[in-house]
């Protein structure tokens, strides 16, 4: 296949940035998206220019470093799916492929296509966690916990941390990945002790960080490559006034 | 010069840990402010290690070359984590679960660390429930267990296929909480360059910043590496593309001892190499043999597509040569025979290169709703890579470098030869011999970090109350960052024609055609020599983009390719000298009429334990491997 790219280069958080375009001939259906970048890269390398920075590690989904807007979509065309599970056969021969990072004022370009995501990690430290002890725990079986709730807590806790919901939102709501760990602690005998000092914190620090509120768009729950779904949204919602009842 | 004591207590096995947990000195709450400790990665290990310490009171710095701890490769395990719970009241117990993983390493581990592993890890069970992670349950609301390779119980926690995100993100939470209470300071995207060490003991780190290039000082009163293993010495592996063996090289060559390094687990079940850019491979859970049967055509060179070859002209070669274990035989043996069914011209796929892995019996037995249920994520994963149907046809998979048995030598203590330097999780060498059974990583980072080093760690800080804040302007920490300022400078001034990207895959190559699944000492002394050469090659060659000092990948590539063609050396080296056969490590010379290990025990029931030495070849060091309750037999899975 030959491809044309438009990418996103900006040499710093403090630069100003523009797009650039590149072609790429003999790239192989076959490739994974990101496999192409690193081939790109080789070639602007062996031209003596710069290669374009981007973020990555595992490669196959899971630990949501990888970013990327891809046409317009966080993560590309796919539903599903993160930008390192693309492959090239999902694009046309001869297509443009624009590439950016992803779009948040919450998320500052660091270099290129790679983003500052750490007000995630300042959300859950806000409260995302059981304040279990190391050594305090009972014996695992000794609260039963109902399949179908467990079973639940499990698909909101496959959130992988990546901020596709942020970037796809119009107004950088994190809502979607803190309803995702609220719920999922929510869903648990464990978690419920301090569910609501968790989600009074959690909202707030969110709140503090300047995420943008949610307008019931579900571009969030689109976008997410792990199907996530905003009914974890209005379980956040439900939880959070009834911690505003309680407390007041 | 270091000796190697591994300090095993003594005592009947069931009571050394408890016993030498009594007797090992504590640091009183007031005392533990004024120590730092400073933790190199946050995967299970380093994320549970963390917050352990930071719990109990001292100041933790936990670095991290990602930039966010909850990213750390071991996020990508998928099948399972094991404990000796025996809900399922098939007979486990803690002395099995001991026993299966010493027989699973083939006998090269120690009785004693092995045997504290499975006695903790039901601790481990307990406090990631606690934690909230959502392991797979029953309708009662009881915990669930299935099967993995080596074993005869059900004793695997899981959830879904994603065992390792949901226990990463289980520490990674506790981790938070104790950076919420301030107890630890995160520092991300870090990398580790050079361990200080000051009158003989680890005081500090070199670490580079990321995105500045800042190169940086941290000080502290003990320094834990959490950083994984070394198996991306061979380009394609099922490991994250960043992982590397960096911060274990640095340690070693400030005299830890580098403890059976070729001990390297090809795992059987990876997708196989799709063209020739790939790069990395990805895994499909052992899990999968719990219900996928693996089979290749009984005729060579069959071209037919799998649903056309007829049930007898199959070859369900584990179940015909494994008839006991079958489809769930340990990781060595699943790989070397999947490897001799391809070079015997029985492979399938494009390349000959792949075995098929086949759910037709399961769906049709159990329906596809159940299989979907427990692999739904794998085969959804399988389809998006491969662009085949998992439920309609068999998959494809080819053995791939894996998880690293091999590690920083530590004692009992988790304690390098280095004092005040320890290492947990896949970065030491302790707790799997010569091959890992499936789910007893997860179980073992996991009991390093909550359950053992935070005891091992006190007793050896206990020394340290009246020390003070280690100041970082001391001769000792000047000409550390010196030495990694100068070779930074070294790799940017080559400015050569390879990038690192084609230096890494040209040590790939070598490694997995010398030193991969089958050894020989032809091979090994040709792998030495190429070796060298690459070496020399790449100190002429190399092409780094970019300058030091702002975010640049490449330099971080070369670096640890730089790295890694020395370790590689070592790796050969080490599998050179052991002329015997042991699970993963499989020397052609040494095998049964039957084509299986042939270990050598009298000759090298040992740790064989490397000493680096400056201008001159590492030193080989010996720990004697005493079984003192398991007989060493010949491991047969027939």
């Amino acid at each position: 296949m030959n491809i044309k790219l438009k990418i996103w280069r900006q040499k710093n958080s403090q630069a100003k940035g523009k797009f650039e375009k590149y072609t790429l001939d003999n790239v192989s259906p076959e490739m994974a998206f990101l496999e192409m970048m690193d081939f790109l890269n080789q070639k602007l390398i062996e031209e003596g220019k710069e290669p374009v920075a981007f973020e990555h590690d595992c490669r196959e989904g899971i630990c949501g470093c990888c970013s990327l807007y891809i046409n317009g979509q966080p993560h590309g065309p796919r539903e599903r799916t993160t930008t390192c599970e693309l492959r090239m056969r999902f694009f046309k021969d001869g297509e443009t492929i624009t590439i950016e990072p992803f779009r948040s004022r919450v998320f500052p370009v660091i270099k290129d296509l790679i983003v500052d995501r750490s007000a995630f990690d300042k959300i859950l430290i806000a409260g995302g966690f059981i304040s279990a002890d190391t050594g305090s725990a009972p014996e695992a079986n000794s609260i039963p916990v109902c399949k179908h709730h467990s079973d639940k807590a499990f698909d909101m806790a496959a959130c992988i941390g990546c901020g596709a919901c942020v970037a796809a939102c119009k107004n950088s709501s994190a809502m979607l990945f803190v309803a995702a760990k609220v719920t999922q602690f929510t869903l648990l005998p464990q978690g419920r002790v301090e569910a609501v000092e968790r989600v009074k914190n959690m909202i707030a620090k969110m709140d503090e960080l300047g995420f943008g509120s949610c307008s019931n768009t579900y571009a969030c729950e689109a976008e997410c490559p792990k199907g996530i779904t905003v009914a974890a949204i209005a379980k956040l919602n439900r939880e959070f006034l009834h911690a505003k009842i309680v407390a007041e | 010069m270091a000796t190697l004591n591994a300090k095993i207590p003594e005592g009947p096995l069931s009571e050394k840990w408890s016993k030498h947990k009594s007797g090992l000195r504590l640091v009183n709450p007031a005392n533990k402010k004024k120590i730092d400790i400073i933790v190199i990665g946050t995967g299970l290990a380093g994320a549970s290690a963390s917050s352990a310490l930071g719990e109990m009171g001292y100041n933790v710095k936990t670095f991290c070359y990602q930039d966010t701890p909850r990213r750390a490769h071991s996020v990508a395990a998928q099948g399972g984590i094991n404990a000796a719970k025996n809900y399922k009241n098939d007979g486990d117990s803690v002395y099995r679960l001991f026993y299966d993983m010493i027989k699973g390493g083939d006998f090269r581990a120690r009785e004693a660390n092995v045997y504290r592993a499975a006695e903790v890890s039901n601790n481990v069970i307990d406090h990631y429930v606690a934690l909230g992670v959502p392991f797979a349950r029953d309708y009662g609301g009881y915990l669930d267990n299935r099967s993995f390779g080596g074993v005869q119980v059900s004793r695997t926690f899981y959830a879904k296929g994603q065992t390792g995100q949901q226990c990463l993100l289980g520490t990674y939470s506790s981790l938070l909480r104790q950076v919420n209470k301030g107890r630890v300071t995160m520092y991300p995207r870090r990398d580790l360059l050079d361990i200080v060490v000051i009158n003989g003991k680890a005081r500090g780190i070199i670490a580079r910043n990321l995105v500045t290039g800042e190169i940086e000082r941290h000080s502290a009163h003990a320094v834990v590496l959490a950083t994984g293993g070394y198996g991306t010495i061979y380009y394609l592996s099922t490991l994250a593309v960043n992982s590397n063996g960096s911060a274990a090289w640095a340690a070693f060559k400030r005299g830890a001892f580098f403890g059976n390094p070729s001990f390297i687990q090809i795992h059987p079940t990876s997708i196989p190499v799709l063209n020739e850019f790939q790069s990395k491979l990805t895994l499909m859970s052992e899990s999968l043999r719990n219900d996928g049967r693996v089979w290749v055509p009984k005729a060579q060179g069959d071209k037919r597509a799998p649903k056309d070859i007829p049930e007898e002209e199959r070859d369900y070669y584990l179940e015909r040569r494994y008839p006991a274990f079958g489809n769930l035989v340990p990781r060595d043996v699943a790989s070397r025979a999947a490897k001799e069914r391809c070079d015997a011209g029985y492979g399938v796929g494009a390349s000959g290169l792949s075995v098929y892995l086949d759910f037709k019996d399961a769906i049709k037995k159990q329906g596809k709703k159940a299989i979907e249920n427990k692999y739904g994520n794998l085969f959804e994963m399988y389809e998006k890579i491969s662009g085949e149907n998992p439920y309609e046809t068999p998959m494809k998979i080819y053995p791939a470098g894996h998880y690293t048995m091999g590690g920083l030598w530590v004692d009992y203590n988790l304690m390098t030869t280095v004092p005040g330097l320890f290492a947990i999780g896949e970065s030491n060498f302790s707790d799997h011999g010569a091959n890992r059974l499936g789910a007893s990583s997860l179980m073992q980072c996991t009991g390093d970090g909550y359950f053992i080093l935070p005891y091992t760690i006190s007793d050896y800080l206990a020394d340290d109350i009246r020390t003070g804040a280690i100041p970082t302007n001391s001769h000792e920490f000047e000409a550390a960052e010196q030495e990694v300022k100068d070779k930074i400078a070294r790799i940017l001034a080559v400015k050569g024609k390879q990038t690192p990207m084609t230096f890494h895959k040209k040590l790939g190559k070598i490694m997995w055609n010398y030193a991969g699944m089958v050894r020989n000492e032809e091979g090994l002394k040709k792998a030495l020599v190429l070796l060298e050469e690459l070496k020399e090659e790449f100190w002429k060659d190399i092409m780094i983009a970019g300058t030091a000092n702002e975010l640049n990948q490449e330099l971080e590539k070369g670096l640890r390719v730089a790295d890694f063609i020395e370790l590689s050396k070592l790796i050969c080296m080490d599998a050179l000298n052991r002329k015997e056969s042991c699970g993963a490590h499989f020397r052609e010379e040494s095998q049964t009429e039957n084509g299986e290990a042939r270990r050598q025990d009298d000759l090298y029931a040992y740790v064989s334990a490397w000493e680096y030495k400056d201008n001159a070849e590492p030193v080989l060091h010996k720990e004697e491997l005493k079984f003192e309750y398991v007989e060493l037999k010949e491991r047969s899975y027939k």
